[in-house]
């Protein structure tokens, strides 16, 4: 029987953030790349950065027999250089940039206007997707609607960098800009360098 | 805490109160905690007592349970803004006083970030502990710190940063303190989410300040330190 490309190829697993689940999904269904798997850790661990290097680190020593190869789509993800010192010592390639906004954006695009959006306040899909539990709720606001201005008194704009167009995300993101009173602006930023890391895979 | 509405405050001991204020800003009950150090003033309690016994040590225990895990953000900054009805009582009667401050520090956030929680929240630990404390505010250039340095002459300045992105902007303004030779005139204290001991070091700041309670305790020891070695040089 002749192998399959899928049976020759090196298997891969990416461990991800959840919070980029479904696009690394969509990426990898429409390269076909039956070789690579994802795990994903949750995406709450955003709110404590300095555990996401101890998660992926325990995720990697789980994964180390079963895969050819690892590799992790977190950018640096406010994890104080924890993560890329676990990943040196592992030989473990990581998604490039600060975090998703800037790899969604595009690295030079991102710090060309990082100046001028000094005011922003960023979405993703998955943001505007879960934009109560992760933001609203998780910043107290449901309960205590005062604390906006401690949180967000030097924002004016909410920026909402879209991976797909989706009406419903789309009104989903002007309705949070909305609720945090902050004017609404939109770039359909796609995958950016995360679909050239998956589709390189 | 729910039952706060049946409580008379002025009916409690001083020792009840000062309890009963410390349940109350853990709850961030600001209304409550105004009352409370009226009621102490008006028994003749000094400022400086009230500030110590009732909101500092009150914000001690909000900042344990945050290091713990227990309470987060949202309720320590409602806590803080609890602290902050208190403080703005007493901050012109301690001024009256004139007792001389423990510390002078500057503090900001660095260039490109608008960040701002964490920095209030040790300006107001700062403040609480004694310390003057200049605060620049965010989205500080070098410029900004060295002249603040100048003008006010602290003994601490302090940086925040929020983001990656900005964090690499706190060895910036060490540089620049080290090019005019004035490094050493300073203590220089760094914080926020993204940094860590390692990063402190790694730009030679003096501290690397894992949140404000903790601020607080090493800005006090480097303070004594500075002051042994001035009383042991017989500068």
């Amino acid at each position: 029987m002749i192998p399959s490309s899928a049976e020759t190829r090196e298997s891969v697993l990416i461990i991800a953030c959840g919070a980029l689940s479904r696009e690394i999904l969509t990426l990898k269904n429409a390269n076909k790349l039956n070789h690579v798997t994802l795990r994903c850790l949750p995406a709450d661990l955003h709110n404590q950065p300095d555990q996401i290097a101890g998660e992926v680190g325990r995720a990697i020593a789980k994964a180390r027999s079963e895969f050819d190869r690892i590799v992790v789509a977190y950018a640096e993800c406010g994890t104080g250089g924890t993560l890329d010192r676990l990943l040196e010592t592992e030989g473990v390639e990581r998604l490039e940039g600060p975090h998703c906004y800037a790899f969604y954006s595009g690295l030079d695009t991102f710090f060309a206007e990082s100046e001028r959006d000094i005011d922003a306040f960023y979405l993703t899909d998955f943001l505007a997707r879960h934009f109560d539990r992760l933001v609203y709720q998780a910043l107290g606001l449901d309960r205590h609607p005062e604390l906006r201005d401690e949180y967000f008194r030097h924002y004016s704009r909410l920026v909402y960098l879209a991976q797909c167009e989706d009406e419903g995300l789309m009104t989903r993101a002007r309705n949070a800009a909305q609720r945090l009173q902050l004017k609404f602006e939109t770039r359909q930023t796609g995958y950016g360098e995360l679909g050239r890391f998956v589709s390189a895979l | 805490m729910t039952e706060n509405d049946d409580i008379d405050l002025t009916s409690l001991s001083d020792e009840d109160l000062v309890a009963q204020m410390h349940d109350d800003l853990y709850d961030g009950l600001k209304e409550e905690i105004e009352e409370g150090v009226q009621i102490l003033l008006d028994r003749g309690w000094e400022p400086y007592k009230v500030l110590t016994d009732a909101l500092v040590e009150g914000m001690r225990i909000v900042g344990i349970d945050f290091r713990d895990g227990i309470l987060f953000v949202p309720e320590v900054l409602l806590s803080a803004g609890a602290m902050k009805g208190g403080m703005a009582i007493l901050r012109p009667l301690l001024a009256e006083t004139g007792a001389p401050p423990v510390g002078k520090m500057v503090i900001g956030t660095v260039k490109g970030d608008i960040h701002d929680i964490g920095k209030n929240l040790v300006s107001m630990m700062m403040e609480g502990a004694g310390f003057e404390v200049i605060d620049l505010g965010i989205n500080n250039p070098v410029e900004n710190y060295i002249e603040a340095l100048e003008e006010h002459k602290p003994d601490i300045l302090g940086m925040s940063a929020l983001l990656t992105t900005t964090m690499p902007y706190m060895k910036t303004v060490i540089n620049a303190l080290e090019e005019k030779g004035i490094r050493d005139d300073y203590l220089v204290l760094v914080g926020g989410a993204p940094l860590s001991q390692e990063f402190g070091e790694a730009i030679n700041a003096d501290a690397y300040c894992r949140d404000a309670a903790v601020t607080v305790d090493i800005a006090k020891e480097l303070m004594q330190r500075k002051h042994n070695q001035a009383v042991s040089s017989g500068s």
